[in-house]
Parts: structure tokens; C-alpha cells; sequence
């Protein structure tokens, strides 16, 4: 009943539609053949031919009811006319890359360029998209026209990250094609973390677990009566508790910076304002340690985009690590200068500086220059480790500069805003 | 790339770089799963490295022959020639590329037989890191035809030879200490080297890009950072200036 109703007002709208479209055409028409015949005298038949030409015009009327379909839903088609296929890609958040049958890209969308970085159109899909399981996609592609399996690119460089792609024929017989890419990185990452952060913790914690279980025998053991050794030991167990907290800590933030290390920070920080809050922060500990901490800050908001609470870290760690392992230079230096690409920021001691083969490692994990100082200092070995991925993200690069005898310098460049 | 009057000659120009394309995804994915096998001493993925180095052998082969017939036959000039002798070259380097994963593959079994300590690993993934960075790099600049990021590649690799330099002292340190680990040790101690070289493979195609692109030589290299041949086995001091 109901779809019979709606078929019949159809078919009115159509009706209607196309009597209006034609409105001039058969009012010229009618017009024309009235005058003619009354012209003539007779009037009759002029009638008669009027309306044989309204119902001819009716039934052969050449405009298509879709026209006249369409005038009833004012304006939509037409809007969507005006879009283009390259704002349209712009606007869809996942990576996109339409290509041409012989294999060359044609296009690529805002978020292809900021995964991939940029891409030439005109340059051949294979050479960005290298490895065997893209090859053989793009191959079948290209051969059989559409593809319905998807494929995994994986890249390890300079973060891990993993897509999923399916490619699709474009339009009819444009001979395009595409690609869209769906980011599938972070469940890849979480396993990852969850792998690394057992081996890792389990490695570490290893060692301070082993030496207060052994405490804990003495004390119930030999030691079980003699109060000094008690207090003592107790101490020592306390110490290595500390420490353990401080590695679960660091191992976390770590891990948490890891699951993030592609995305870059959104927001707006002044370097200036960072470094003189960080600088106040460490205030207690140098002065505890004798050390001076000199300020050579350029005026002026230093703005880069970053995150104000990670970049925080990453010169309270520099500080501190000056503070301590400078401590011989009683002085230390913190700067920071706008130069010709960006930001530079500096952090410079004058103790006996980092051996020089070490400098290229010193930002792996758990790697120390000297194992028992680092540990007389609380360090956990992460610290660099957490500085290098923070910087990562910022798109930031540090530099290591030392002489032996005359400090070691840490300078942290931020790319323009 | 500009049209030529003959389509077939785009087309085989197409061809010499759709090859090279698959070649280094090759490579690339045998380094790493190279190092993987070695870092998690994975014997099966260490097999597969070593099957696929016949892949790259083949596809470098295919791009010679066909690198000769298009000089042959189409008498190329200026950036067309420049274009083929580039292929030619750039293969061989990703091919040596392929053999040196391969070689880190066949030393999977022998250096992880003992028991090795887990920051000599870290050592060697971190120098792998540098120096597939450093591929990717020269690689993603082959596709953009960027001759800015050419020059980056060169500083990476100094990078490369310190990081290597500081592996090598400690691999002899952690000798000196053990000589049970001698055997081990020196298998890692040419892996390090394997990934070394690729880095210097890696520069050598920025090299020949750079020459593809400008039609200029790069100036001659500076001399080289590493100093892994001024390292001596100082007994007593060499095992105090490391950590465990």
C-alpha cells in the first residue's frame, strides 16, 4: 500500500517537474498555434491543437525526472559537484595515496605526507613503499584491477609503526588507483611495551631484589639479635627499595613516551620559561652538591611546539646529570639562544667530562659510563635513554660535546616553530 | 622523469627503477631481520635471511642485463645515461648490501652459542638502527629526488663509525675478561662490522644519487672517523674504563 502510494506521488512530482521545466517552451508553443488558427478564424480547432500539443509535450518531454527529483532536495548535489577529489582526500585523517596504472603517484593526501614525509607525485609508488609484501600488492594491483586482501607495512625506522593497506580501483576509466593505509600501530606497540618492560624490569630489578632477600636471611638469621646490624641493614634495604621504585618509574615513563613516539606534541612552549622553572626546581640539589648554576638565557619568549611537562623532564634530567656527575667543576652553565634553524638550548658542565667512546652510546638503556658512580648517584641508566625519545618526538636532535678534563656539553636543537 | 619520443624507452627506464625499488625493500628487510635473528637468537629467521640473499642476486643480474641493452640499443645521453650507469651501480651497492645481511644471518648460530651479555645486543641493534636509518634515508631521497637530504647521510655515518668504535673496544674488553666468550665475541665483532659496512654502502649510494640528480660529484670524502684500528688492547685499563 504504502510503496504504491509513494510510487504514484512520484510519479505526479515527476509529472509536475517536467511541465514546469518546460514551462516556456509550451507556453511559446501554444501561444504560436492560438495565434495561427485565430488568426485564421477558427477557434475551435485552435483549442483542440493547444492541448494536443500541452499532452504531447507531457509525454515525450525529453528533461529527466532526476532533474526535476532534484529540484526538490534544494542544493546538495551541487555542493558536493564543487568538491574536488584532493580536498576530499585532505580531509580523511588516514593516509592516502592515488597512483596511475603505470605505477606513479598522482597524489597523496595531508596525512600520506606526514607518515611518509613528502611525496613527489610523478616519482614511482615502489620506490616509497619498498618492502616485498607492497611490491606484490602492487603488482596484483595493477594486473587484475581490484584487490580485496589488505597487506601489513611495516616500518622500524625511526619509530615502529604498522599499516594496514588495501588498494582499490578510483572512478571508471580514469586507470586510477589507491591506496589507503589504517594505522595499526598502537596495538603493535602495546605488546611491544608489555614485552620490553617485563625483559627489562626483570633484568634490572634483578639485582637490588637479590641483595634485600639476602638481608632479609641475615636478619633472621645471624643477625638476629645484634640491633646495629639491624638499623644498618635496614637502611641498605631501604636504599634498594628506592632504587627499585625509581627504575619502575622510569621504566614507565618510558614505555608511556614509547607508545606515543609518533605523534608530535600539538601545543606551544616558550624554552626560556622551561629552563628557568628547571633551574629553580634543582636549586636544593646543587647547592647541596656546591655547585653553581649560571643562567645565559636570551630575552624573549624562545616558542617551539612541544610539550611544556616532557621538555621539563628532559632538561631536569640534563641538569641533574650535570649537577651530579659535574660536581668536580663546582660550576655549571644552562643557555639558551635562538640560532638560524630554531632553538638551541645548552646545558654545559666543567667536571671530568664523558670518554669518548662512550659518547655515542650514552642514550641506550641502562648504559653507564661508570656502572658504580651512577649507582652511588641513584641514577637508574634510563635518563639519557628517556631524554632521547622525548627529543624524537619533538623532531629535536642532541648533541654531545666533551673533552676529557673539561666537562661534557649537552645541546638539545629544536627545529623552527 | 622527462618524456622521450619513444615510449618504450620511458617504459625500460621505468623498469631499471621499479627493479632497484624491489631490490632495496629486499635489502632493507634482510638487514633487519638479520639483526633480529641475532638479537633474539632466532635460528629459523636467520635460514630465511640467507634464502632471499638469491633474490637480490638475481634482480641485480636482471638490472645489469637490462642496463647494458638500453646503453646498447637507445645510446642514452646526459641525465638518461647518468640514469643507467646510477642503476647499474646502485644495485651492486644493495646487492653487497644483501650478502653482508646474509652474513649476519650465517653468524647467528656461532655468536649466540654462549650465553652473551645483554648489552653487547643492545650495542649491535642500536648500530643496526644507524645504520638502516641511514638506508632508509638515502633510499626515501632516491624517490624524492631530494638532494638536500644527501648530505645528512654523509654526517650519519660518522655517527656509524663512533658507534662502532666504542662496540669494538668493549667486545675486546669483554675478551680480555673471558676467553671463554673469544668465539662468540669475534663472530659479533664481524657482525658490527657487517653493519658498519652497510653504512658505508648506504653513503655510496647517496654518492651516486647525488651524481644522478646534479650531474656533479659529491666532494671527496673526509678522511674517516673510525678508529677502530688505533684501538689497543691496554690490559687492566681498557677493562677499568668500562662498566661490568
Amino acid at each position: 500500500m504504502n510503496g504504491g502510494q509513494s510510487e504514484s506521488r512520484g510519479r505526479v512530482t515527476v509529472l509536475a517537474g517536467r511541465l514546469s521545466a518546460n514551462r516556456w517552451v509550451l507556453s511559446c508553443g501554444a501561444l504560436a498555434i492560438f495565434l495561427v488558427t485565430w488568426l485564421a478564424g477558427e477557434p475551435v480547432w485552435g483549442g483542440i491543437a493547444v492541448f494536443l500539443v500541452l499532452c504531447a509535450a507531457t509525454v515525450m518531454a525529453p528533461a529527466e525526472p532526476m532533474r526535476a527529483l532534484a529540484g526538490t532536495k534544494p542544493a546538495l548535489a551541487p555542493a558536493l559537484d564543487n568538491v574536488s577529489a584532493l580536498s576530499l582526500a585532505d580531509a580523511i585523517p588516514d593516509p592516502i595515496v592515488f597512483f596511475d596504472k603505470e605505477g606513479v603517484i598522482v597524489h597523496a593526501n595531508a596525512a600520506a605526507a606526514e607518515a611518509f614525509g613528502p611525496l613527489r607525485s610523478g616519482s614511482p609508488v615502489r620506490l616509497t613503499f619498498r618492502t616485498p609484501e607492497m611490491q606484490d600488492l602492487i603488482s596484483r594491483v595493477l594486473q587484475a584491477g581490484a584487490e580485496k586482501e589488505g597487506v601489513d607495512f611495516t616500518e622500524r625506522i625511526p619509530v615502529e609503526r604498522l599499516f594496514r593497506v588495501t588498494a582499490a580501483p578510483v572512478g571508471e576509466a580514469e586507470g586510477l588507483f589507491v591506496f589507503v593505509f589504517k594505522d595499526q600501530s598502537e596495538a603493535r606497540r602495546i605488546d611491544r611495551m608489555r614485552a620490553d618492560f617485563i625483559a627489562n624490569a626483570s633484568h634490572e630489578l634483578r639485582t637490588p631484589l637479590a641483595s634485600i632477600s639476602g638481608f632479609i636471611e641475615t636478619l633472621r638469621g645471624p643477625a638476629r639479635n645484634d640491633a646495629k646490624a639491624r638499623s644498618h641493614f635496614l637502611q641498605i634495604m631501604e636504599a634498594q627499595t628506592a632504587r627499585m621504585a625509581r627504575l619502575i618509574d622510569d621504566l614507565l615513563s618510558l614505555s608511556r613516551l614509547e607508545m606515543k613516539a609518533f605523534s608530535r606534541p600539538g601545543g606551544t612552549v616558550d624554552v626560556a620559561a622551561v629552563l628557568g622553572s628547571v633551574v629553580d626546581a634543582l636549586r636544593p640539589l646543587a647547592s647541596e652538591l656546591e655547585v653553581v648554576v649560571e643562567k645565559e638565557i636570551d630575552a624573549g619568549p624562545l616558542s617551539i611546539r612541544g610539550d611544556p611537562d616532557e621538555l621539563f623532564q628532559v632538561f631536569e634530567n640534563l641538569v641533574e646529570n650535570a649537577c651530579k656527575y659535574g660536581q668536580s667543576g663546582k660550576r655549571i652553565i644552562v643557555s639558551a639562544a635562538r640560532s638560524q634553524d630554531g632553538v638551541v638550548a645548552t646545558v654545559r658542565d666543567f667536571g671530568p667530562g664523558i670518554p669518548r667512546e662512550h659518547i655515542p652510546r650514552i642514550t641506550e638503556r641502562f648504559y653507564r659510563v661508570d656502572a658504580e658512580n651512577s649507582r652511588a648517584q641513584k641514577g637508574t641508566g634510563l635518563g639519557l635513554a628517556i631524554v632521547k625519545h622525548i627529543l624524537t618526538r619533538h623532531n629535536a636532535r642532541l648533541e654531545v660535546w666533551s673533552e676529557p678534563g673539561e666537562g661534557a656539553r649537552f645541546s638539545v636543537h629544536f627545529a623552527p616553530d | 622523469m622527462s618524456t622521450h619520443t619513444q615510449r618504450a624507452f620511458d617504459e625500460e627506464l621505468k623498469f631499471l627503477t621499479n627493479r632497484i625499488a624491489a631490490m632495496a625493500g629486499h635489502a632493507e628487510r634482510m638487514v633487519d631481520q638479520a639483526v633480529s635473528a641475532l638479537v633474539g637468537s632466532d635460528n629459523g629467521l636467520a635460514e630465511k635471511v640467507i634464502g632471499d640473499d638469491r633474490l637480490l642476486d638475481m634482480a641485480q643480474r636482471e638490472i645489469d642485463d637490462k642496463a647494458i641493452s638500453i646503453i646498447a640499443r637507445r645510446q642514452p645521453m646526459a641525465d638518461d645515461l647518468r640514469e643507467v650507469i646510477g642503476a647499474i651501480r646502485i644495485s651492486a651497492d644493495l646487492e653487497r648490501v644483501g650478502d653482508l645481511g646474509k652474513n649476519i644471518a650465517k653468524r647467528v648460530v656461532a655468536a649466540t652459542g654462549t650465553q652473551q651479555p645483554i648489552s653487547l645486543f643492545r650495542g649491535i641493534e642500536a648500530l643496526a638502527e644507524l645504520a638502516l636509518t641511514q638506508l632508509k634515508e638515502v633510499l626515501d631521497a632516491y624517490a624524492s629526488r631530494s638532494v638536500e637530504r644527501i648530505g645528512m647521510v654523509r654526517n650519519r655515518d660518522d655517527q656509524i663509525d663512533a658507534m662502532y668504535t666504542s662496540l669494538f673496544r668493549e667486545l675486546l674488553t669483554y675478551m680480555m675478561e673471558d676467553p671463554r666468550s673469544i668465539t662468540s665475541c669475534t663472530h659479533l665483532l664481524f657482525c658490527a662490522k657487517n653493519i658498519e659496512r652497510i653504512g658505508d654502502h648506504a653513503t655510496n649510494i647517496a654518492e651516486t644519487l647525488y651524481y644522478i640528480i646534479t650531474g656533479e660529484q659529491l666532494p671527496v670524502e673526509r678522511p674517516k672517523e673510525d678508529e677502530s684500528h688505533k684501538v689497543v688492547a691496554g690490559i687492566g685499563k681498557a677493562s677499568e674504563s668500562l662498566d661490568r
